[in-house]
């Protein structure tokens, strides 16, 4: 084997209550991607942040070595300078600068204070290039994609000199075809000797990327090797080092037997909020039955989220066509008129849309019901929705709609009371899942609803989708992991450009024929 | 529960309050240092049961702006204007019933729909035109000022009818005692009716207290330990008795108060227990979740603004009241001492979270400053220094209590 750039020896890690990390050894190769899995929970975040310096030296026990010698870092900026840099989940641009005053954000080219930027423009270009980049590099970040600020992220790191490149979840928020055009450009700089550390639970990618893997599991290092060394790693044994036990499949089909026609979308047309000419989503129509899952299949830009945030009457642009709830003409201009009728959607931004974080998990589950929603005839359970009279609270009746709810979808959390902040990604999800059920909807709206969960909990998930459809739901699912959309589906939808180009029962639904219909079937 | 709840003993349950409940302990604690400092330096004034009781009436306006500035900044809002809208509608309620001869009551109905319609002038604007608070109120905050020298005409409007003045001035009367207490009447020892209040007042805290916690026990929540539970009732009830004891040790409950009273409890019912409280803070805490979660958020801001614009016509009357006058310059600068008490009471200026009680504690704050700063006599230069500097010191222990917290 090669030489490590770095070791990470027996790294332990405390939290009060929590043993975040325990007696982790790491040892990377030099020039090599090297990919880091595990649960959510499992301590790579924390691994990660001891390795950049964010948890300084004396927060945690064990040894770092870079390039044969200890290091103990106090900052960020020390890390940096040993040529370590990290990538986040969340991006850290400043949407309203421009991509070189970006990439030297901290580090600008000046004299004096003055930025010299004929200099800057120039050395922007040069590590714009290395990422594969061919933009105005006076571009304000904000007016391109998320996947060229993704690249721009990499170009910033690789400015400041970074030998390691730490990235977490760099395709959590990309299309397809900007994750490929990311892997490749990953692939280049390897070439050139940059070591990669690539977090991610996309474990296709990491098949693809990696050459050799570290499986963390509840803080302790599980397993490490090469791709290819004993017997060669797989996705399904990466799952089952992950989880502690084999997952025999990752998506519990079932057969589900579609019902009557609860929806119908009939010439629906939107418009962009601001531009006013142009249309986001051209004369689209299909239906919804009751007792199957809708797969929604598209690349970024399609208009997957637009049409059905504007269904939901959230999208706040106009729009023409007719929606039909079991055969009748509805309007629906706010949300609140969608909950009422029976239709709800779970946003794909879950921080963003989803959740009130500050809140509790109670005052979270009931926030759509509470004033909005009643029991009803018809109801697809028995819980009683009337959790206030005259406008006061009925606070008993929430703690047992909560609690139903925590147990049903088996939400990990030491009390309702418990602000939702703290609970961990796929429990927060359970949350807002938790919070749309509770609405009562006859169709249910599912916008990524596993994005940025760990295994364990889609597989929960995905089970949740099934046992809804035996209890009479329909399900719209958009994702833009196509093996979940194939793997779930009954029927696929698939959007190009704001139009409908397909529409595929799930037995001839193939990565092929929805690809196919993705990009514009051409 | 944390570490520290089960250590035993007095002395370790009140260190595990204090970790739980830090920040409206540490206010009232806060409350009592300055308390302290300006009895020792006033040589006993200023804890006198005439002087506190003084501090409380002259502090109600400020007290009841803030009780509706907590609903607006926890909404992610600011009101920059109430100071000059309770000028204009005292100013309204003095003039209808010095150059109209209302009576009591239709003046202060009119007082009240000119707050209503303010606050539903400004919050139209907010609400449906999408201004942001901030310029709304700062746009009113001008406005308004300018209507109240318009009604006055830039003189002083004086007297009012003694039912009118009894609102800033007047007590609740004694029961059974004859005469008055005080220093120059000092016939009576204590006001009846307010110690039965007090008494009162403790046996229900306790009662609700208690209930309180069977009830979360019923619903498997986190209850404090039966130490804990104790001492917080004992300091909470030696609190509610400290507070009343000013007032029946001077001539009872002031109008005022009981004004200041049934806002408090009227607001921290609504806040804690309607379903347009849990909105308010769901709006302030993620907008776009609240929006999305089917809440109609130009509804619940439009009412938002309204509540505060009788807030603030509330506050004029009591203001005007106590002066037995409308002037131009009346509630000028309100709106800071409003903010500040809200903010200094634990409300994120960030939006989401806040307390009506923690509210009404930081107005006591600000009151309590105001109040033994004059009477030490420093000029009032100092004193807005000194109150700027508190406000900052607030802040800062505010977010850096956050941080340890994590």
């Amino acid at each position: 084997m090669s030489e490590h750039i770095f070791e990470m020896e027996n790294i332990s890690k405390v939290f009060p209550g929590v043993h975040a990390l325990d007696s982790v050894n790491f040892r990377v190769a030099k020039g090599e991607i090297h990919a880091l899995v595990g649960e959510n929970g499992a301590g790579k975040s924390t691994l990660m942040k001891i390795l950049s310096g964010l948890y300084p030296y004396g927060s945690y026990t064990g040894r770092i070595i870079i390039k044969g010698t200890e290091r103990q870092f106090q900052t960020i900026k020390d890390s940096e300078k040993a040529g370590v840099v990290v990538i986040y989940q969340e991006l850290a641009l400043v949407k309203q600068l421009s991509i070189t005053e970006n990439i030297f954000l901290g580090a600008e080219i000046a004299h004096g204070g003055v930025i010299d930027w004929d200099r800057a423009l120039v050395e922007a270009r040069k590590w714009l290039n290395e990422v594969g980049l061919t933009i105005d590099p006076m571009e304000k970040v904000v007016n391109i994609g998320v996947g060229k600020q993704q690249l721009v992220e990499i170009a910033k790191a690789l400015a400041k000199n970074a030998e390691i490149l730490i990235l977490d979840e760099p395709t959590a928020a990309l299309n397809e075809e900007d994750s490929k055009h990311l892997l490749n450009i990953l692939r280049k700089l390897k070439a050139k000797g940059v070591t990669c550390i690539y977090i991610s639970h996309k474990l296709e990618e990491v098949m693809s990327i990696a050459d050799s893997v570290t499986v963390l599991r509840d803080g302790q290092a599980v397993k490490s090797q090469g791709m290819a060394e004993d017997g060669g790693m797989t996705e399904s044994k990466m799952i089952s080092l992950m989880v502690g036990r084999t997952i025999e499949q990752r998506f519990p089909r079932k057969p589900h037997q579609a019902g009557e026609v609860v929806m119908e979308v009939k010439n629906w047309t939107v418009w962009h909020p601001e531009l006013v000419e142009k249309k986001v989503i051209k004369d689209v129509s299909f239906q919804i039955r009751k007792g199957e899952i809708l797969g929604i299949a598209g690349l970024m830009g399609a208009g997957r989220t637009e049409l059905f945030m504007s269904l939901f009457g959230a999208y706040g642009s106009k729009s023409e066509g007719q929606i039909l709830i079991h055969d009748r003409q509805v309007d629906i201009k706010e949300p609140r008129h969608a909950i009422q009728r029976g239709l709800s959607y779970l946003s794909e931004d879950r921080k963003g849309n989803g959740l009130v974080l500050g809140m509790d998990v109670l005052s979270n589950i009931t926030l759509a019901s509470l004033g909005i929603v009643s029991s009803k005839p018809g109801a697809t359970d028995s819980l009683d929705r009337d959790l206030s009279k005259a406008g006061i609270i009925n606070i008993l009746q929430e703690v047992v709609v909560a609690n139903h709810y925590v147990k049903r979808l088996s939400i990990k959390t030491p009390s309702i009371e418990q602000q939702v902040k703290n609970l961990s990604g796929g429990n927060q999800q359970k949350v807002v899942l938790a919070k749309w059920l509770l609405t009562d909807p006859h169709i249910l709206i599912l916008d990524e609803p596993t994005r940025g969960i760990d295994v364990g909990a889609k597989f929960e998930i995905y089970n949740i989708m099934n046992e809804l459809i035996d209890n009479g739901m329909a399900i719209v699912m958009i994702s833009s992991e196509l093996p979940e959309v194939l793997g779930m589906s009954d029927r696929v939808l698939v959007l190009h450009e704001g139009r409908l180009t397909g529409n595929l029962p799930w037995q001839e639904a193939t990565q092929e024929k929805c690809m196919y219909y993705a990009t514009g079937g051409k | 529960m944390s570490e520290l709840d089960q250590k035993p003993g007095l002395f370790g349950a009140v260190r595990a309050g204090f970790s739980h409940n830090l920040k409206q302990y540490a206010m009232i604690i806060a409350l009592l240092g300055i308390w302290a400092i300006f009895t020792y330096l006033t040589q006993g004034i200023f804890i006198s049961p005439r002087n506190i009781s003084n501090l409380m009436v002259q502090n109600s306006y400020i007290a009841i702006l803030a009780v509706g500035m907590v609903l607006v900044i926890v909404a992610g809002h600011i009101d920059l204007s109430v100071g000059s809208v309770a000028g204009f509608c005292g100013a309204v309620a003095a003039y209808v019933q010095c150059f109209w001869h209302w009576g009591t009551v239709p003046a202060i109905l009119a007082a009240l729909g000119v707050g209503l319609l303010v606050g539903i002038w400004q919050g139209y604007w907010i609400a449906f035109k999408g201004v942001p608070a901030f310029i709304v109120t700062l746009a009113g905050w001008g406005m308004f000022r300018g209507m109240v020298i318009l009604v006055t005409g830039g003189q002083t409007i004086a007297p009012l009818h003694d039912s009118f003045t009894a609102i800033g001035v007047g007590y609740i009367p004694q029961l059974f005692l004859i005469g008055k207490v005080g220093n120059l009447e000092g016939q009576v020892p204590f006001h009846d009716l307010t110690l039965m209040i007090a008494l009162a007042a403790v046996v229900i805290f306790v009662i609700l207290e208690l209930r309180n916690r069977s009830r979360r026990k019923g619903y498997g929540f986190d209850v404090l330990s039966v130490p804990l539970q104790t001492a917080k009732i004992v300091f909470l009830s030696a609190m509610i008795l400290v507070f009343f004891y000013f007032m029946v040790m001077y001539r009872g409950i002031p109008w005022a108060i009981v004004v200041v009273a049934i806002l408090v409890l009227l607001f921290n019912f609504i806040s804690t227990k309607t379903v347009f409280g849990r909105r308010v803070y769901a709006i302030g805490g993620n907008k776009e979740a609240a929006r999305l979660s089917g809440i109609n958020i130009k509804a619940l801001n439009m009412a938002i603004f309204v509540a505060m614009g009788v807030l603030s016509a509330i506050s004029g009357i009591v203001f005007t009241a106590r002066l037995n006058s409308a002037t131009a310059s009346a509630g000028n600068l309100f709106e800071l001492d409003a903010i500040a008490a809200a903010i200094i009471g634990g409300t994120s200026t960030l939006g989401g979270e806040g307390t009506i009680i923690g509210a009404i504690i930081g107005a006591l704050v600000m009151g309590s400053l105001n109040n033994g700063m004059q009477l030490l006599n420093i000029e009032t230069q100092y004193q807005m220094i000194i109150k700027g500097l508190i406000l900052l010191l607030a802040v800062w222990f505010d977010i850096s209590s956050r941080k340890t917290a994590k």
